[in-house]
Order: C-alpha cells, then sequence, then structure tokens
C-alpha cells in the first residue's frame, strides 16, 4: 500500500494503528444499506480522488483568519493548516494543564501513561470510519486537565483547509482528559478557505473524571465543498457534567456520530444543537447515550431550520441498562421546514431495561406559525425580518445553555446572517 | 382618518364581511359590538392586513390612501394598530427588544435613524408607568408565560410605544379583572388625543363604562346592522342580541 512509507512502525501506539487499518479494509466505507447510515449517502465523496497526506503547508496570516476565532476574548488556540500544526497561529501551554498537540503526546516519554489509560479507549474499534481514522490520524489535540484544575480561559481548536491539494482528507484526532473536579471549556471549528472539496473524518476521545466539567462547542459553518464526519466519544464518570453542542450552518455533508457512555452515578449529560441549512446541504445527527448506572440524567435539544432543498436527520438513540433505575433521559428534536424541497428524518431509538425510568422523547416538524408572523408584521416588523425573529425564537432554547457570552454572541450572529436579516439588537 | 367602503372578506372561499361601511374621524372612539361570529375579529385583522383573508369587494382608506396594497408593516408605519386578542407568545425575545426592533423598523421605514439608546430608554420608562408596569416586566420573554391581563397590558404598552393613528382594541377587555381593567382604560384614555381614533372592539358593555365611546355600531353577519350613540351599549346589554336575529330575519 502507498500509504506505507508514510506510516511509522516503531510508533507506540503502531499495534492500534494496525489493527485499525485491518478492521477499515474489512468494513470499507459504511454504505445506505446499514441501518446507521440509511439517510446519508457517502458515495460522492468517495468519487473523490483524497489525497491523504498533504505535501506542504501553506502559511496563513491571522489577519485572515482572525474571524474564525472567538476573537472577542483571550483563548488557547490549537490551530491546523491543512492538517498541520500551525505553532505561529497557536498558543499552547503547559502551566498547569496540558494544552498541545497529540502528535507530542503520542510520542513523548511524558505522557505515556496517560496515552496508555486513555488513547482510543473509549473510540469505537468497530466502527469503520472511526478506525480509518485511529489507523491514519497523526494529528490533533491533546488537552490534560488535572485534578481540581482549570485552565485560566477557553481552548479552541481551529482546523484550516487551504485548498493546496485538489482534494483533501483530514484525520483529526483528539484527546480530552479532564480529572477530577477540573473543568474545561472547548470550541471546535473546521473551516475550508478553498472551493476544492475537503472532507473531514474527526475523532475526538472525551474523559470526565469524577465531578469533572465539560463544555465542548462544535461550530460547523464550512463551505459548500466541505464535508465532514465527526465522530466524538464521551465517557463520564460519577457527578461529572458533560454539555456538548453542535451548531451546524453549514457545510456540503456532515455527520456527527455522538456518544455518550455514563460509567458511574449522577452523571449530567447534555447534546443541544442548533442547525440551519440552506441549498443542498446535508446534516446527520446521530447521538447514542447508553446509560450505565444508575440515577443518571442525559439532555437532547435539536432544533433544525431547512430551506431550499437541504436535508437533515437526527437519529438519537438512548439505551438504559437495566441496572440504570432512576435514569432521567429526555430527547426532543423541533424542525421547521422553510421550502417544500426541504426534508428531515427524525427518529427516536429507545432501548429501555430498567422499569424506575423517566424517559420521553418528542419530534416535531412543522412551518412558522403564521398568526405569529402576522403578530410581528402587524407592529411594523417587515416579513422578513420577522421570519427571522420567529426563527431565532425557535432556536433560542438550545442557546440559553451556551456559558461563554462571547461565544453566544457570535453564535447569535452567525444565526442572524444565516436567516439573512439584521436586527435593531444583539439577540 | 379611516374610511370603509363596501367591505366585503372571505376565509377559504367562506364570506364573513359582507359589507361593511365605518367611517372613523380624528379624535372618535367607535365600538364595535356583536354576537360571536358576527365578524368583529374578521374586520379587525382585515384592517391590520392579515393576509389569511380576502379582500373580495370594497375598500380602507386611511387618510385618503388605499390601503389595498399595504402589508401589515407598512399600515403599522402608517399608524394602524391591532391589539390582538390573543397576542403570540415570542420566547427569546424580550419585551424591550421587540419594541426596540418595531420602533426602528417604523423609523427607518420613514428615513429616519435608529432611537437613540437613551431616548427609548426613557420612552420605554415612560409608557411602564403610564400602564403601571413593573421594569422586571420588560426583561421578560414577549407574552411568554404572561397571564391573560398582563399580555393585555402588554398590548396596550406597545400601542403607547407606537402611538398610533388608528387603535383598534380587539376584546382588550377579555380576561382582565376590574383593576387591570381599570389601568388598560386609564391608559387608553390617557393616550387619547383629537389627532387619533379608537375601535372598540367587544363583547360586553363592561369597557365602555370606562373608555366611553362617540359611536357604537353592531356587527351581525358580517354587516353593520345598527350604529348609535353610547346608549346603544346600554341598551345591548340590557336586551342580548336575540333581538337581531329577528331584525334581520324580517
Amino acid at each position: 500500500m502507498a500509504f506505507e512509507n508514510n506510516v511509522d512502525v516503531e510508533h507506540p501506539v503502531h499495534d492500534v494503528r494496525m489493527a485499525a487499518i485491518k478492521n477499515f479494509e474489512e468494513k470499507g466505507f459504511p454504505s445506505k444499506k446499514e441501518e446507521a447510515w440509511k439517510y446519508t449517502s457517502l458515495n460522492s465523496l468517495q468519487k473523490i480522488d483524497f489525497s491523504i497526506f498533504p505535501k506542504e503547508q501553506n502559511a496563513l496570516e491571522y489577519k485572515d483568519v482572525k474571524r474564525y476565532f472567538i476573537h472577542e476574548i483571550d483563548t488557547y488556540k490549537i490551530v491546523f493548516v491543512d492538517g498541520i500544526y500551525s505553532s505561529y497561529l497557536s498558543e499552547t501551554t503547559h502551566d498547569g494543564v496540558d494544552i498541545c498537540l497529540m502528535s507530542a503526546a503520542l510520542t513523548k516519554p511524558m505522557y505515556k501513561q496517560i496515552i496508555d489509560v486513555y488513547f482510543n479507549k473509549i473510540a469505537s474499534k468497530d466502527e469503520s470510519l472511526t478506525t480509518l481514522n485511529t489507523a491514519f490520524s497523526r494529528e490533533g489535540a491533546y488537552i490534560y486537565i488535572p485534578k481540581n484544575k482549570m485552565p485560566k480561559k477557553p481552548i479552541e481548536i481551529l482546523h484550516f483547509s487551504t485548498g493546496n491539494e485538489a482534494s483533501l482528507l483530514l484525520q483529526p484526532r483528539n484527546l480530552i482528559v479532564v480529572e477530577e473536579n477540573a473543568e474545561v471549556q472547548i470550541i471546535e471549528r473546521h473551516q475550508s478557505l478553498t472551493s476544492n472539496d475537503t472532507l473531514t473524518n474527526a475523532v475526538t476521545e472525551i474523559f470526565a473524571a469524577k465531578s469533572a466539567i465539560v463544555d465542548f462547542y462544535k461550530i460547523q459553518n464550512d463551505a459548500a465543498t466541505a464535508s465532514l464526519i465527526d465522530n466524538t466519544y464521551v465517557d463520564q464518570k460519577d457527578k461529572s457534567v458533560v454539555n456538548v453542542h453542535t451548531f451546524s450552518f453549514g457545510g456540503k455533508l456532515t455527520r456527527n456520530n455522538l456518544n455518550f457512555y455514563q460509567n458511574g452515578e449522577y452523571i449530567d449529560s447534555t447534546m443541544n444543537g442548533v442547525t440551519i441549512l440552506g441549498e443542498k446541504q446535508h446534516v446527520d445527527h446521530y447521538t447514542l447515550v447508553h446509560h450505565m448506572q444508575p440515577n443518571c440524567e442525559s439532555h437532547q435539544d435539536y432544533k433544525g431550520i431547512y430551506s431550499d432543498s437541504s436535508t437533515g436527520v437526527f437519529n438519537g438513540k438512548i439505551i438504559v441498562d437495566k441496572i440504570a433505575q432512576k435514569t432521567n433521559a429526555f430527547q426532543k428534536n423541533n424542525n421547521i421546514l422553510i421550502s417544500d424541497k426541504a426534508s428531515i428524518n427524525s427518529k427516536p431509538q429507545l432501548e429501555i431495561f430498567a422499569d424506575d425510568v423517566k424517559c420521553s422523547h418528542g419530534c416535531t416538524i412543522g412551518q412558522l406559525d403564521e398568526d405569529a408572523l402576522f403578530y410581528l408584521q402587524s407592529r411594523g416588523i417587515p416579513k422578513k425580518e420577522a421570519r427571522a425573529l420567529l426563527m431565532y425564537a425557535f432556536a433560542n432554547n438550545v442557546l440559553s445553555t451556551v456559558r461563554i457570552p462571547e461565544l453566544k454572541a457570535r453564535i447569535n450572529k452567525l444565526i442572524a446572517k444565516k436567516l439573512g436579516v439584521n436586527l435593531g439588537f444583539d439577540l | 382618518m379611516l374610511k370603509i367602503k363596501d367591505l366585503h372578506a372571505s376565509v377559504d372561499d367562506k364570506e364573513i364581511l359582507r359589507g361593511i361601511n365605518l367611517e372613523v374621524k380624528a379624535g372618535e372612539v367607535h365600538a364595535i359590538m356583536g354576537p360571536n361570529g358576527s365578524g368583529k375579529s374578521t374586520l379587525a385583522s382585515v384592517i391590520a392586513g392579515n393576509e389569511r383573508f380576502e379582500v373580495t369587494q370594497g375598500s380602507i382608506e386611511l387618510s385618503g390612501e388605499d390601503l389595498e396594497e399595504v402589508s401589515p408593516e407598512e399600515r403599522a408605519h402608517k399608524g394602524v394598530f391591532l391589539s390582538f386578542q390573543y397576542p403570540v407568545e415570542i420566547p427569546g425575545v424580550s419585551v424591550t427588544n421587540f419594541m426596540k426592533t418595531a420602533i426602528n423598523e417604523s423609523r427607518k421605514a420613514k428615513g429616519l435613524e435608529d432611537m437613540p439608546a437613551k431616548d427609548m430608554l426613557k420612552l420605554i420608562r415612560e409608557k411602564s408607568e403610564l400602564l403601571e408596569i413593573d421594569r422586571k416586566f420588560l426583561s421578560r420573554s414577549l407574552n411568554e408565560g404572561f397571564s391573560g391581563g398582563e399580555k393585555k397590558r402588554n398590548e396596550i404598552f406597545q400601542m403607547a410605544m407606537l402611538e398610533p393613528k388608528v387603535a383598534i382594541l380587539d376584546e382588550t377587555d377579555s380576561g382582565l379583572d376590574i383593576d387591570a381593567l381599570r389601568i388598560v382604560a386609564s391608559g387608553v384614555n390617557k393616550l387619547k388625543s383629537k389627532d387619533n381614533a379608537v375601535i372598540l372592539i367587544t363583547h360586553y358593555q363592561r369597557l365602555l363604562e370606562y373608555i366611553v365611546p362617540d359611536f357604537v355600531h353592531v356587527l351581525h353577519n358580517g354587516k353593520i346592522v345598527k350604529s348609535g350613540g353610547k346608549e346603544l351599549a346600554l341598551e345591548l346589554e340590557e336586551k342580548g342580541y336575540d333581538w337581531l336575529k329577528q331584525e334581520t330575519a324580517v
């Protein structure tokens, strides 16, 4: 195989990688025949001849990409350009916490203990795209927050693609370990700066120890030629709180495989999403919460607004093991279809084996309320702005849990922009 | 100020208004009464420009201008205001921000700059005091979780903010206890001037004790079947609407 020259057989995780390659070779890309991929086809992506290893790095100036950062506040930054770390754009630290590079963590002896315990431990060894990443990923963010620590500022992980290659496959790999009573806030964004095709197949493993708090925000507002398959795995211990927000506002095809495993009691897991799509964009939210211990909660709230010929999928799976009594699991998926050509497939999947649980799920698909629209217009608000205001109101619940005000403001602006309006106030 | 001529309107091919004639001059208060289903709320909606209803015949003029092709928002900019019977809840948008947007959109339509924040705050303070509205109330999401009375008071607060030429109050008295009714009515009375007009749509005479009309019209089967002075409302209260059926049957 051509890529063998690029594989370092001496690498500490070589065996893990070889096993992953074997799995991917057996399984290949998932097809629509598989239940989990029924509504999302990767066929068109497979026809593209992606380069796996970029030849050279394109230099980016901060001023050119500043707008993709939450630049109103100070943050740690781990930035990759065409898959390669950009020290120039980044700000890492080893001051009490480790916010640095996966490549360093995988090779330097000082990280070996953590890598041995956590690397590829919660990520699937079976799911083909995850194993494809395990096999070939070289770079990503490594974040280690020791007991009782909290970084001084949020962390941004940014992946830029510059179009240096005709078409580029990126496979970032992140490992985030948050020890007991520690806390971290992370914002992740994939941004293509080119009209060349890019495909990102990302894997993130998050480990939240006892009483740890993790806020993870995913901003997906990519170019029309950029596709993303995001595989995120979360392992939670007693009393930990993990919130993952997914803002899907763009990109050609986006698949979010978001998996939560509750390995303890009194855990809180939140998955919130706002999706606003147009043109021929496609997004597929595929979530799993596995309640494996008693007295835990999970909350899912996904809102979608689909216009033009855009399509969406929400598949929310909740498993409650027999032992997991007193589980509270809530799931909501509400959608507005703006055009006749837009569509959404919404599917809850509940597998409940315990008898003393509260589980609810609800899904709605509708149009904008005409009475509400008239109400706003009758106050002098033009139809376009009135529609935007209603759509904003619709998505608003999901934003109330965003805990970084500047990020919230940014998301609000993105929503307003996406809806094509400039409202008279900061929403 | 508002001139309605032979107005016919229908929804889903069902005719609801069957030839309304009404003229409202500046400084006047008109009450429109009538039994359920007579077309009162439809008339209010049609004046405000609700596109759910189709005007099949006749015209509505505001200060001499035909409103036929005028959108609801443009009617608002020109001074039409409708206080809704069932105001809509808008989560995530505060009363204050909603009013800022409404006022600035209206100013934009008139080619004016946004109202300076200081003036806006002053205006909000004045008008909220007029309706005895708590400041905390203004930062709540619009109508979300409001009681019936709070919603109606908020409607009149919006009217106070927007200072319309013609205000149509659709069943503003329903769902109000006597104290709230008094506050709302006194607010409306303070906003009344020789330059604007008020149309009260109501089922009962109760509101008219507080906001005294110059004219009372009885709507039945989509037509104004009787008009008179304020004493007509008392007569209606006493006799009910049954006599209408007999009278119109003849």
